[in-house]
């Protein structure tokens, strides 16, 4: 935390006047008074203990049959892009069962396991300390970053590397650089390889601006990164050379369907967590704002930084419930199959202190996300006009 | 439950497995099997309750077939049982009473319901043929020595005739059944477990000395003097001071024998088999007391409020931790004895085995915990 912290006061220091100006885009008057707050949190507490108290053996087998499900997906979807050898249109729907079984893996099962969802259970083998998924970040790295760091320090910039990824422009708080046109193009890559993205999350690569940064990487996140190339090699034997070569001659077809299962599981992993803290009417926080924030006011901070995705029972799914990302963002460790539920009580709070509850269609949190990695791409006319001095200088 | 990693030799089978191991990655193959018959995995044995029958009113003999890692056990051995119970899990041990000479690959524990005791009460009425239970590979050093016993003592009460029972199958399934002398306390009669099995084997075998004594049966003797006593010992079993003697028992019985047996300096020979309490009682009120951290011996007191989490770092200890407002299980760790409260809902955990989130967590009087 104080690296981070630091590069902002430097920030700060060096552009006094972007700075000043990016805080007054921030809300300027908290919404609720620290008592509203506290009085809010209150009941979230309540509603959140209602759950702790009501889980039971349905839920248990609600999480057992997802994970049957999944397994059985993949093993069909394999099955099937082999049939495509003979009829090769199976290829296509055996692609699309194989990535729908990783989307549950990756979202449903691994995403809300090591939440710790489901530990309460205390199975031996369903647990957020056993669990690992079928994706580049290892477990305890990816629950670092994201249940620790993402969680924690929701959308303040500095402090939540899902501000961006380090790659992408996508707060007013960051001063822009010509990179920076390059927004759209990183956003594709990074929907592409998203799998690659977060699992070299945790290990500081992505502020690597540099071939000197890259020799100053220090020892712990090397050895970070070499957990993460261990694991890229164990998927990529799999996907890559032990089922395309189960084939023989049919070598091609089949890496090719498994290519493109992966990538059916990162472009929809990507949209659905994009879609959860970026689109229009979600807030950004300073760390100076959450200096001593109470209970109430990290509530309140998690509601206003994330986003619903409206939909039915097979998005929510698909998403791993992210589709609730204010429900998920209040309450992480509670089971998935709970948040529909949760999410009506949550609306009438929230209707009850007067405050936003940011849910839309797919179409209008994707697109408006898009909008913002475009237009923070390109500089204003004072960006332009501070880039040239700093040019002239 | 896991199974020990199996070191020995690469077997052609354990070459096949690595290599679909690498097809099934992150999981294993195991996995799969897991899908189809939960008997074959290896990542987590698991067994399939084959029939069940009821010994008495309240004890019930539930036959287990296990999973492919099981290795057989040595009569008089216990296991760990493992059940869901509201889709929690929940683990006790319990004694194996069958034999390990079966032939159908099966094995039996007896359960009998103890008055508020949940996990027992759910084994004896809830469970039934087809379902699963995760379990664990036989353990204990209370067993029969390969080398037959010369004249063994049995003593046992209750339940705790379970590993007895198992060593007496055994001894007669090998056909070397030595002469034993068998003294057993029950209630009444109807509550003797394996009442006609013990008699019938009495009856066939003279070598095979029973006694069962009934302790609430009315009757002319009062009821306190039909517990173990020196004198029916005595007059039971004269030369028990010679005999290798084998008890299995609640508390207050094995604490009597052990007594007995210390004051006569012949300890070593015997051997005792303790159901120990499992759970922790629950303090009604927040409670002072003392924590143990094992992983780093470090002991510290608590004053029943402040969080496991700080209690450790003001010890100068640094465990694992991440957003200390119980949200990202981080800090989660093993509670191994003891009691402890969430300080976010009061509610208290006591079950050895549990994981805690220590942030969010008080001692609740004292507890031991792998930090």
């Amino acid at each position: 935390m104080t690296a981070t912290r630091t590069s902002l006061k430097n920030l700060k220091g060096e552009n006094a006047a972007i700075y000043a100006k990016a805080k007054k885009a921030m809300p300027k008057a908290p919404r609720l008074t620290k008592e509203q707050a506290d009085a809010f949190g209150r009941e979230l507490d309540a509603l959140r203990e209602g759950v702790l108290a009501s889980r039971g053996a349905a839920d248990a087998a609600y999480i057992r049959r997802i994970i049957a499900l999944q397994r059985k997906l993949e093993v069909a979807g394999r099955a099937t892009i082999y049939a495509g050898i003979v009829f090769p249109p199976a290829l296509v729907v055996g692609s699309l069962t194989l990535g729908a079984a990783k989307i549950l893996d990756n979202m449903e099962v691994g995403h809300n396991i090591m939440h710790g969802q489901w530990d309460w259970m205390r199975d031996p083998v369903i647990h957020s300390s056993k669990w690992d998924w079928d994706t580049a970040a290892p477990a305890d790295q990816w629950k670092h970053s994201h249940n620790v760091e993402h969680h924690t320090w929701t959308n303040v910039v500095g402090m939540d590397k899902d501000v961006g990824y380090g790659i992408l422009r996508m707060t007013e708080q960051e001063p822009w650089q010509p990179r920076h046109l390059l927004n759209p193009l990183n956003n594709a890559l990074l929907a592409t390889f998203f799998q690659y993205g977060v699992g070299v999350h945790d290990t500081g690569i992505a502020e690597v601006r540099s071939l000197k940064g890259l020799r100053k990487l220090s020892p712990a996140n090397k050895a970070k990164l070499k957990a993460v190339w261990n694991k890229v090699k164990k998927q990529s034997l799999k996907d890559y050379v032990l089922f395309p070569a189960l084939a023989g001659p049919f070598f091609a077809p089949v890496l090719a369907a498994n290519i493109g299962a992966n990538l059916t599981r990162n472009l929809w992993t990507y949209m659905i967590i994009f879609c959860g803290h970026f689109p229009d009417g979600v807030e950004q926080f300073t760390a100076e704002s959450v200096k001593n924030e109470s209970r109430g006011q990290w509530y309140l901070r998690q509601l206003l930084g994330s986003a619903n995705i409206k939909g039915g029972k097979a998005l929510h799914l698909a998403s791993g419930h992210l589709s609730f990302q204010i429900e998920h963002h209040l309450f992480p460790d509670l089971p998935s199959n709970r948040y529909p539920a949760l999410s009506k009580e949550v609306q009438k709070i929230c209707a009850k202190y007067g405050l936003p509850y940011n849910s839309a269609s797919l179409a209008r949190q994707f697109g408006t996300t898009l909008k913002r990695v475009v237009k923070l791409g390109l500089p204003t006319k004072q960006d332009l006009k501070r880039t040239f001095a700093a040019a002239m200088a | 439950m896991q199974p020990q990693s199996q070191a020995g030799p690469r077997t052609l089978l354990s070459r096949f497995t690595a290599l679909t191991d690498a097809f099934a990655y992150p999981l294993r193959t195991s996995h799969y099997l897991e899908l189809v018959n939960p008997l074959w995995t290896t990542h987590a044995l698991q067994a399939k309750v084959v029939s069940v029958w009821d010994e008495t009113a309240d004890a019930r003999t539930i036959t287990l077939k296990p999973g492919r890692n099981w290795r057989s056990h040595r009569p008089g051995q216990h296991l760990r049982v493992g059940v869901p119970i509201g889709g929690m899990h929940y683990t006790r041990t319990y004694s194996i009473s069958s034999a390990p000479e079966s032939e159908d690959e099966t094995f039996t524990i007896t359960v009998k319901a103890i008055g508020g005791g949940r996990m027992s009460h759910h084994l004896v009425r809830n469970i039934k043929p087809g379902d699963y239970l995760p379990i664990g590979v036989p353990q204990g050093d209370f067993y029969l020595p390969d080398a037959n016993p010369v004249e063994p003592l049995f003593i046992s009460a209750g339940s705790g005739i379970t590993p007895i029972m198992s060593m007496l199958r055994s001894m007669v399934a090998q056909e070397r059944l030595p002469h034993v002398t068998h003294i057993h306390y029950a209630p009444h009669t109807y509550d003797v477990i394996f009442g006609q099995e013990l008699q019938a084997l009495a009856a066939k075998h003279p070598r095979y000395q029973l006694h069962l004594i009934y302790t609430r049966e009315p009757g002319e003797t009062a009821s306190q003097k039909r517990h173990f006593n020196p004198e029916i010992l005595n007059s039971l079993c004269p030369d028990w001071g010679t005999r290798d003697t084998w008890a299995c028992g609640p508390q207050g019985l094995l604490d009597t024998v052990e007594a007995h047996w210390h004051q006569a300096g012949v300890a070593r020979q015997l051997r005792t088999e303790r159901f120990r309490a499992q759970v922790a009682a629950a303090p009604k009120e927040v409670t002072a007391g003392t924590v143990r951290f094992t992983a780093s011996g470090v002991t510290a007191a608590s004053d029943g409020v402040i969080n496991l989490l700080r209690l450790a770092e003001d010890q100068g200890l640094n465990p694992p931790h991440g957003c200390r407002m119980g949200i990202c299980h981080g800090c989660d760790a093993k509670l191994t004895a003891g009691c402890v409260r969430d300080l976010r809902t009061n509610a208290l955990l006591n079950e050895p085995g549990a994981i805690v989130q220590i942030c969010v967590c008080a001692a609740a009087g004292d507890a031991e915990l792998e930090v």
